[in-house]
Parts: C-alpha cells; structure tokens; sequence
C-alpha cells in the first residue's frame, strides 16, 4: 500500500477527468468556495483534505450538483466533467449525477430490502427485466465484497445489516448506475477499523476502473490510499499533487502546518 | 427521461392545487363569518346579557355566554394543569424506568385523547346525576376537564421528553431530591406549558358536545358554581336555530366573536411555540 | 442548632416533600388513567335497561328507530356515522399527503414560514363554526351546483356535506402530523437518492413517503378517530333523518348527532335515556377498538420497516 503512496507520476501526463475554473460558492452571506482551479485526475484515488469547516464538503457537493438542493446558493465558475459544464443552463442533472456515485458520512441504506437497495438506480432509469436485474445486483454485490454474506437475505430489510455492511451496501448502490466517478464524503468516519480497512482497500481496486475523489480528515488515510492529494483551507485550494509529495514535501507554509503532525 | 419529467410536473402541479384549496378554505371560512356576522356587530352585543325576548328579536347581547365560556374554559384548564402537570412529571421522572408501564399509561392517555367530547358529555352527565348535581357551571368545568386532561398530558409529557436528559442527571447529581428536579425541569419548559394552556383554553371554549348536557344555559351571568351557565357555542347555536332573521344575524356576529377569541388564542400559542424552539436551538 | 443538625432536618423535610408529592402524582395519575375504565363501566350501566329488552343483535342490526313503541334500532345511525366519516377520510387524505410534501419538499422557504402556522390556525376554529359555514356554504352549493348533476332533487342536507366539512375539520391535523413526520426524515435519504440520478418526485415517491408511512398510518388513525366523533358541526348539514344512506346525496344520522340532538327528551320517553346511553356506549367501544387496532397495525409496520 506504501508503494502505491510512493508512485510519484505527474498528474499532468495523465487524463484529467473533473476540471474546476474559477469556481465560487456562495451560501446565504458567507462565501464558502472561493476562486477554485483544480484538475481531478482519471481512475485515480484524489484526497481532498483541510480542517473541519473549510469548505471540503461544499466543494464534493458541486461535482454531482447536490449543493442544488440547499437553499440561498449562488455558484459562479465551471465545472467540467469529460469537457462538458455541469453547471450548463440546458443540462439535465439527473444525467450527471448518474456519473457520479456519493457515498455519504453515515450509511443510509434506502428503507428497502438489500436487492431494492441496489435495484432501485438501474429501475429509475427504465431497467425492468428481473433476469438483468439479478444479474446486476449480483455483480454489485461481489464488487464490494458483500455477496457471501447477503445472498440468502437479499429481500430482508437494508437495516437489519451491520454499520459496516451498510456502507458497503450503498456503495454497491452506487455502482448500480455504472457511474464514472466515485464520490466519498468522510465516508469511512462512522465506521469500525475492520470495515474501514475493507472500504479503503475497494477503493484502491476500483481506481481500475472509476476515479475516485474523497473527502478526509484523517491524514493517515489519505497517505494510505491517495495518489493525489488537495489541500483546502478556507476555501481555497493551497496546494495541489501528487499525494508523497504533499505530504512528506509540501511547498506551502500553512500546507507544511497542516501535515506537521503526520510527518513527524 | 420525459415520461419523467412530466409525471414530476404534474404531481408539482397537484401539489399546489391541494395547498392552494386547504390554505383556501381558512380564508373562506374566516370571511365568511366576518361577512356574514360584521353587520350584526355593536358593542351591545359583547357588553350586555340578553334581555327578555332576546331570542325573537329584541334585546340584549351575549355577555353571558362570553362570561360562562371563560369560566368554564378557565376553569377546566386550571383544575386540567392540577392534575396534568404531575402525572406528565411522574411519567417522565418517577417511573421512567418501567417503560412496559410507561408505554401503557402512554396508551391510555392515547386513547382518552381520542375519545369524543361527546362521550365525555355524557359521562359527565352521569357523575352529575350521580352525586345529585343539576345542569350547572360546575357539571360544565367537570366535563370540560375531563376532556382537557388528556390534551394536557399529551403535549406536557412530550415537551418534557424534549428536555435532554442531562438537565435531569446534572441536578440529580447534585443531591437534589427527583420533585426539586422537577421543578427546576418546569421552570426549563415553561413557554412549553404556556402553549399546552393555550391549546387546551381552545379547545375547552369551542367545544359544544360536553358542554351541552352538563352546563346547561341562562341568560344570566353565574354568580355560583351551581347555577347553569351559557356558553358561547351553544349560544351561537341557539341564534342560529331561531326563525327570525335579526336573531340569525346575531348569531354570525357571536359566531364572528367566538372566532375572533380562537384566533387570538391561536395565535398566541404560536408564538410560543416559536418562542419555545428558539430558545432550544 | 448547629451546623449539622440543621441540614439533617433540612434533608429530612426534602425527602418528607419528595415522597408527598410522589404520592400525589401516583393519585393523579391513577385516578385520570381510571377514566377509561369508568367511562366504559358507567356508560354500560346505563345501557343495561335497554340491553335487557333488546339484545345486542337486534340494537346494532335493526333499522327500526320508534322510540315511542320502545325500538332502537342503531344500524341507520351507524352506517351515517360510517358514511361520513368515509367521505371525509376521501377527500382529505390526498389533499393533506399533497399539501404536507408541497411544504416540506418543494415550497420555498419564505412561504414555508407562512404556510405552516397558517394551517395551523385552521386547527383552532371551533366546530361549531364549520357548522355555520357548512350550511351558509357548502349546503346551497351543494343543493344547487353539484347535486343536479346526479340526482332529481337533494335539499342540500346530506352525507356529502357532513363529508365535506368534516374533511375540512381534520384538515390541519392530518396536515401537521404528516409535515412533522417528513421533516424528521434525515436529508441524506433524499440526497442518497438523489445521487443515484432520481428526479425530486421519484426520491418523493419510492424513498420519502416510503420511509414516512407508519407516521401517515399515525396521523390517518388519529384523524378518523376525530372525524368518528364530531358532533356539532356534522348535526348541522346532515339533515339528521334516520335512514341509512344510498347515496353521498342522501341524509344521514350520525352517533354523536343523534346523542346530541334528543338530549331534551331523554328523560321523558321510557328507555329513552339508556338508549342514548347505549349510543354513547357504541361510539366509545368503536374508538376503543380502533385505537388498540390500529397500534397493532402500526407497530408491526415498524417492525417491518427498521432495524
């Protein structure tokens, strides 16, 4: 896993996937996001990290146009998936957020059994048929691990599942709609240390063949898992790359503060 | 994908029609009466008890419903509080920790709460024959009472449970006996209980079916607990049913009086309310 | 007295005080909680004179009402009290449903501040006034623009009617339970599925109404039980004959109506008064039975539904 942490590619060579211009997010009087130019790098773990409050959710929330349904936003700026502005007057939102997956702080498994849980994205978008239904829950299912331990309770209640289970649950969900890209808001904080270690290690597989942007807090993680690291602090991004070289190099001053405590 | 949308836009669609006709009916209702009722309106009528011959055309005012709905309300919602504020107290404090007990007294109150004032009436109407009692202000508070206390407890026991129960840990800790934590959790509450009050007095001085065996009416002011006494919608009722049209009119206008005194309370407990949720928040 | 001794006496009075009063709550409580009980055992002693001429069966079944001649037959009274609570419950569940998630999902703010209590003030009008406005409104509208459409001649007065202004009536109950029941629905919910690409009236649909059906269930129970029991408003505009209804145009009698309405000659016709009593008896037994149904009902759902 260190290895990985120590692959030093320039991101510039690859595929940029998200590409943020000039991005400012306004909520009510404060002004959360200011002036943000970054690049997402495709089928890559990117890390975003920063003190609490600085803005890490708000800018997760732009990407898949959630931040649309809070009240009194004012977004400037472009966000371009695949070359294509999100925030385009004409653009049907429903279509971008089926690329992005979220995977939320705590697991919220939809009041459902386990298969509705994963079926219920493909059925909103016309899939009906049970026999590609099964297949697709099935794959779902064993992409993130979790097709063992449910396959004989697919149609109890997504409660009845273990915290762990759960978040694995709503990843599986995600995948459903074959996204192109993974959204995770803190989303292994509520979890035990065993189910964050499988959650990570999904991570990293699935980089194969998603991109991948996380939220974290915790700096151990983002050295784990990142291969891309974005420092945010009140609302500007302060320094972007290649995650080993954030960390154990940075070149800003409150970068260096902020990872103090990791490098030593 | 269009299918989709427009079964969202229609359903948007439904969905202001029903709000527009629910929030509809308040204004129609409300301007109705006042349209009906304001012509009718002087200041005799909420000033004077209805002289003789009140009922065919001539005199008078309601005063005496206004008076004999106040005491009634009043006084059920006081002897209502007597009772109500410890039993929401012991509910909460005393045998929290029974919770199959706590979940049947729950029930219970459910249940009384859903009984209809007119089967309180008429429970009230057989206490009063059975301990003697005519047709009085006193058979009136009874069967109000009844029927306010389950209100009371209800919103009581559920504005205690939204005091954190660290409030009660702390003072507990501190050696203080569970009845001064009590108090010291009512005073924490107490814009809470201010608008079970006002719930309660609401409902007490609309309400008709428990008044109606057991408060009887007069025209006169009640100088005693066992004197009849008139409420207001009964009076509203009696105008009502009468065959001449200037006493119909005085009926909209008591109606107009009734609603204006509901509104004001209604009103006021919303501030509360307010007031009760900023203050947690 | 020393120190000491003062706050021992001080202690002993605070527990003396503490345990009185835990005494008076445990009085209060029994002697309130008791009021069940009573009102069933004392309501079906004064049915008793009538339940020994005419059983069970035959008071609940027969259509026969001469109390003159010593007949009550119930059955008219309980299919009107049936019928319009029915057409209440029809008219106002899916305008409520609709109206609570306008407010909670889709008003904007500024008019959700308004519209919330403005609702709510419909929840303090008095029966009686419905009543009034039943039979200044809904009763010539009824007599000249809806019925004609469907039938020779109705005089207004009907289970219509009494449906209608009941509906209006439970209105803000039914209304405020559900908005409160949606506002306690955690937003990651919607957002979960909403980033799964649903459009706000599917997440509406299949996950939030969903999630909130016991409470519906809650606030549904809690409005029929209400509607059950009116008396003044629905004595207004149903026309109080008693016959058992055909149609929504037909008059009806309802429970309470009836109590209400021959609380005068009680005393006077023999078995009178018992037979009221037997009414009040019926309403009570009715609620009763509903209530501990509907609990069932209701915890079973969420069994079902969570953890």
């Amino acid at each position: 896993m260190y290895q990985e942490v120590l692959q030093t590619e320039s991101v510039a060579a690859k595929k940029t996937h998200i590409s943020v211009k000039g991005l400012n997010v306004q909520i009510g009087s404060q002004h959360i996001l200011k002036d943000i130019n970054i690049d997402i790098p495709d089928k890559k773990v990117t890390s975003i990290i920063g003190p609490s409050g600085c803005g890490k959710t708000t800018l997760l929330k732009t990407f898949n146009r959630l931040l649309d349904t809070s009240s009194d936003v004012k977004i400037t700026g472009k966000v371009l998936v695949d070359g294509e502005n999100i925030y385009d007057p004409g653009i049907e939102v429903t279509r971008i957020r089926k690329k992005m997956g979220l995977l939320s702080q705590r697991p919220c498994p939809l009041p459902m059994s386990i298969y509705d849980n994963v079926a219920y994205g493909p059925r909103i978008h016309g899939t009906r048929k049970k026999a590609v239904l099964d297949e697709l829950v099935e794959r779902q299912l064993r992409a993130t691990g979790l097709w063992e331990e449910v396959k004989d309770r697919l149609n109890a209640s997504a409660n009845r599942l273990s915290i762990g289970q759960q978040q694995r649950l709503c990843l599986a969900r995600g995948l459903a709609v074959s996204p192109e890209i993974i959204l995770g808001d803190e989303s292994t904080s509520a979890l035990d240390p065993v189910s964050t270690h499988i959650i990570e290690n999904l991570f990293i597989k699935l980089k194969e063949k998603y991109s991948i942007v996380l939220v974290t807090h915790i700096l151990r993680q983002a050295a784990r898992i990142s291969d891309y690291i974005i420092f945010v602090y009140m609302g500007k991004v302060i320094e972007a790359g290649p995650a080993e070289q954030v960390l154990q190099d940075p070149q800003e001053e409150l970068t260096k503060q902020y990872v103090k405590g990791y490098i030593t | 994908m269009k299918r989709r949308k427009f079964e969202e836009l229609f359903f948007k669609g439904l969905m202001l029609l029903a709000t527009i006709i629910i929030s509809g009916s308040l204004f129609l209702i409300v301007g109705t009466i006042f349209y009906k009722g304001a012509p009718y309106m002087n200041l005799d009528m909420i000033t004077k008890t209805p002289g003789g011959g009140f009922y065919i055309g001539k005199e008078g005012g309601i005063l005496n419903a206004i008076i004999g709905s106040l005491y009634i309300a009043g006084g059920a919602t006081v002897l209502g509080l007597a009772i109500s504020i410890p039993v929401a107290i012991f509910i909460n404090m005393y045998i929290n920790g029974k919770t199959f007990l706590v979940n049947t007294l729950r029930m219970a109150y459910d249940v009384l709460f859903g009984i209809p004032s007119i089967v309180y009436g008429a429970f009230g109407f057989l206490i009063m024959v059975c301990f003697g009692l005519r047709a009085s202000l006193l058979g009136g508070i009874i069967a109000v009472t009844l029927l306010v206390i389950p209100i009371l407890v209800r919103t009581l026991d559920e504005v205690i449970r939204t005091v954190p129960s660290e409030l009660g840990d702390a003072t507990l800790s501190l050696g203080a006996t569970r009845w001064e934590t009590a108090k010291v959790i009512l005073r924490q509450i107490r814009p809470g209980i201010f608008t079970a009050i006002l719930l309660s007095f609401g409902r007490a001085i609309g309400d008709v079916a428990s008044v109606l065996f057991t408060a009887g009416f007069s025209d006169n002011i009640p100088t005693s607990l066992h004197e009849p006494a008139a409420s207001l919608p009964l009076a509203i009722f009696f105008q009502l049913s009468s065959p001449v049209a200037e006493v119909q009119g005085r009926g909209y206008a008591s109606a107009l009086v009734l609603t204006v005194i509901v509104l004001i309370i209604t009103i006021l407990s919303e501030i509360c309310i307010r007031k009760f949720y900023k203050q947690k928040a | 007295m020393n120190y000491e001794q003062s706050t021992i006496e001080m202690y002993r009075l605070r527990l003396f005080k503490d345990r009185v009063f835990s005494k008076v709550m445990l009085v209060c409580t029994l002697v309130s909680v008791s009021v069940v009980l009573l009102i069933g055992i004392g309501l079906y002693l004064h049915s008793v004179p009538v339940l020994h001429k005419l059983s069970w069966g035959t008071l609940i079944t027969s259509s026969i009402w001469k109390p003159m001649k010593g007949l009550f037959g119930f059955y008219p009274f309980i299919m009107g009290t049936l019928w319009v609570t029915a057409i209440s419950i029809i008219i106002a569940l899916p305008l409520c449903i609709l109206t609570a998630v306008y407010i909670t999902e889709y008003a904007p703010s500024r008019i959700k501040k308004i519209l919330s209590p403005f609702v709510n003030l419909l929840s303090g009008i008095p029966p009686v006034i419905f009543g009034v406005w039943g039979v200044l409104f809904i009763i010539p509208l009824i007599q000249s623009h809806i019925a004609p459409h469907f039938v020779d001649f109705s005089t207004g007065y009907s289970v219509l009617a009494g449906g209608i202004v009941l509906a209006v009536m439970i209105f803000p109950l039914i209304v405020s339970i559900i908005t409160e029941v949606l506002r306690t629905i955690p937003q990651d919910l919607r957002d979960a599925s909403s980033s799964l690409g649903a459009t706000k009236w599917e997440t509406t649909k299949k996950v939030v109404l969903r999630k909130a059906l016991p409470g519906i269930i809650a606030a549904l129970v809690l409005a029929i039980s209400r509607a059950f029991g009116e008396t003044i408003a629905v004595l207004m505009v149903c026309g109080n004959n008693a016959v058992v209804p055909h149609s929504v145009f037909d008059p009806g009698y309802p429970l309470p109506a009836l109590i209400a309405n021959n609380y005068g000659d009680m005393m006077s016709i023999p078995l009178y008064d018992s037979a009221l009593m037997f009414a009040a008896l019926l309403l009570f037994i009715i609620i009763l039975l509903f209530n501990i149904i509907s609990r069932v009902i209701l915890a079973r759902l969420e069994r079902k539904l969570a953890a």
